[in-house]
């Protein structure tokens, strides 16, 4: 399955790949992920807002750096 | 007179804009310092000088001490006023002000460091004769300590961190099981949030008020009250409405809690505006929670009672200078209510920033505003965009008054919270005076 899908921010704001500076990223580009599955966070207004998986897939690539500043529906993530 | 020739306000927003107010008409000289997404903010318009301290991360503007260090020197700045947020309740920052030759408009660095640690503050006001919630007044070691803490003090108990805040790290437990379980959970987060998974305990109070006391102090020793607000109206920890006085409190009570809150801050010795938050029982019993060390988003409703400037109060103590005790009234003068108006859905509670497109506001009313038509709601700070303020002769008046002004106002663009302080207003519980801190949660959200 070659097709990809790409997570869009659901919200502007800020993305971080991790739940706190001192943790890992939540994934890694090449990690396979389940639907729901947790792939970064989008601050906003002081409050955090978890991007999900909506289909089971494979991290191609991160579109945004760690702490990018991000529009709405701009393009966070590709799955493969 | 002016007490100081050029202030910097280490802010922005509303409290910026409030700081600059009251600075103009001392003929204080004022110097913004701004992020990146707030260079066309209207605090930044209407300081003397404004300089840019870093992109939109509030790490890299706002939180950033070397930057706003740095502006202080280049504008020749000789005080620096931190507001609230940010750096306000930041002991290290205090005392770099210091250090650097400026006067920090707070207390000193080591009454923010004591009063910003929960447990360590707890113990303060308990040894000074202020009644706290029953609990642990050190951090529990194990699970075990916790559950006999508990049943000594009897469920429902709340699981709080040490270093916590705006209601983060804290959690309900109604037995034994639960507290195993919350233990953990509870440790973890607060290691993640605060670097510091500490924790304690304390009984879980039906029916809770949210009260707090303004005090200010000088340094020449006079140190008094400003009376009560009731801040019970909140969702998740956040404040949406204030009044002041309190509704609930009788004139003995008041008296009490006053008095209470004077001798704490007392025996800190306390200097500069502050508030110490009291959490208040069915029964009417008070206990203490945390103190304030810095001037609060709800300050307005005090000076609509007392007719005090606080900035004003702020620079002159900073300045060295007495309080004019004159100036308070013998009783609190009418009624004032304060409504918080975020830019976030009024039912979803779903941030909303964006372009303000319509802006229109009572002006009869006292606004506190961070934004005009046309401006920007960035998504990088806090959702309030503004704060209306009433006052009356008694409290249905203020109520009244506060219910015409939300009528009228017009806002399109971004979402808000408008109808949610409207239906607040119509709510016969509110009205009555009988609500408590679950009113919004149990009562409006459905």
């Amino acid at each position: 399955m070659s097709e990809k899908r790409a997570i869009l921010s659901p919200l502007p704001g800020v993305f971080y790949r991790k739940p706190s500076p001192d943790k890992p990223d939540y994934v890694q580009e090449g990690d396979s992920v389940k639907a729901g599955d947790i792939v970064g966070l989008i601050e906003v207004m002081k409050n955090f807002y978890e991007v999900k998986v909506e289909v089971d897939g494979v991290i191609d690539c991160f579109a945004v750096e760690n702490e990018s500043i991000v529009d709405v529906d701009q393009e966070l993530v590709t799955l493969k | 007179m002016s007490y100081f020739k050029k202030v910097l306000i280490a802010n922005r927003g509303e409290i910026a804009r409030r700081i600059i107010r009251t600075c103009k008409r001392l003929s204080i000289q004022t110097v913004a310092v701004y992020s990146e997404a707030d260079k066309d903010a209207l605090f930044v318009r209407e300081a003397d000088e404004a300089v840019c301290i870093g992109p939109a991360p509030v790490k890299k503007s706002y939180l950033d001490m070397d930057n706003i260090i740095r502006a202080a020197k280049e504008t020749g700045a000789c005080a620096i006023h931190p507001g609230y947020g940010f750096l306000a309740e930041n002991g290290a920052f205090a005392e770099r002000c210091t250090e650097e030759g400026f006067t920090f408009i707070g207390p000193s660095a080591s009454v923010i460091r004591l009063m910003g640690d929960k447990i360590a503050a707890r113990n303060q006001m308990q040894a000074a004769g202020i009644p706290i919630v029953p609990g642990v007044d050190h951090g529990l070691s194990s699970v075990e300590e916790a559950k006999r803490a508990a049943n000594e003090i009897g469920y429902p108990i709340m699981l709080k961190a040490s270093a916590g805040g705006g209601g983060i790290g804290m959690q309900i437990v109604h037995s034994d099981q639960e507290l195993e379980k919350a233990f953990e959970s509870t440790a973890q987060r607060a290691g993640s949030y605060f670097g510091d998974d500490t924790l304690f305990l304390e009984k879980y109070i039906t029916s809770p008020r949210h009260i707090e006391v303004q005090i200010v102090g000088d340094s020449l020793g006079n140190l008094v009250h400003l009376w009560e607000r009731e801040c019970s109206i909140q969702r998740r920890n956040q404040k949406i409405v204030e009044e002041a006085p309190s509704p609930f409190l009788d004139p003995q009570a008041r008296e009490a809690l006053c008095a209470a809150a004077v001798r704490g801050a007392a025996s800190i010795g306390y200097t500069n505006v502050g508030t110490m938050e009291f959490i208040v029982d069915g029964q009417g019993e008070y206990y203490f929670l945390e103190m304030n060390t810095r001037i609060q988003v709800e300050h307005p409703v005090t000076e609509e009672i007392t007719g005090v400037d606080l900035v004003e109060w702020q620079l002159k103590i900073a300045a060295g200078l007495p309080l004019d005790l004159d100036e308070i009234p013998l009783s609190p003068q009418g009624h004032s209510i304060e409504c918080r108006l975020y830019a976030e859905d009024a039912r979803t509670f779903m941030p909303s920033p964006g372009k303000i497109e319509t802006l229109r506001l009572p002006d009869w009313a006292r606004l506190e505003f961070a934004v005009t038509e046309g401006n920007q709601v960035t998504p990088f700070y806090d959702p309030m965009i503004g704060k209306i303020i009433t006052h009356g002769a008694s409290r249905q008046e203020a109520i009244r008054k506060m219910k015409d002004a939300l009528e009228q106002c017009v806002i399109s663009g971004i979402k808000n919270n408008l109808p949610l302080l409207a239906s607040i207003m119509d709510d016969p519980a509110f009205q009555a005076g009988t609500y408590d801190t679950k009113f919004v949660e149990s009562a409006l959200i459905k």
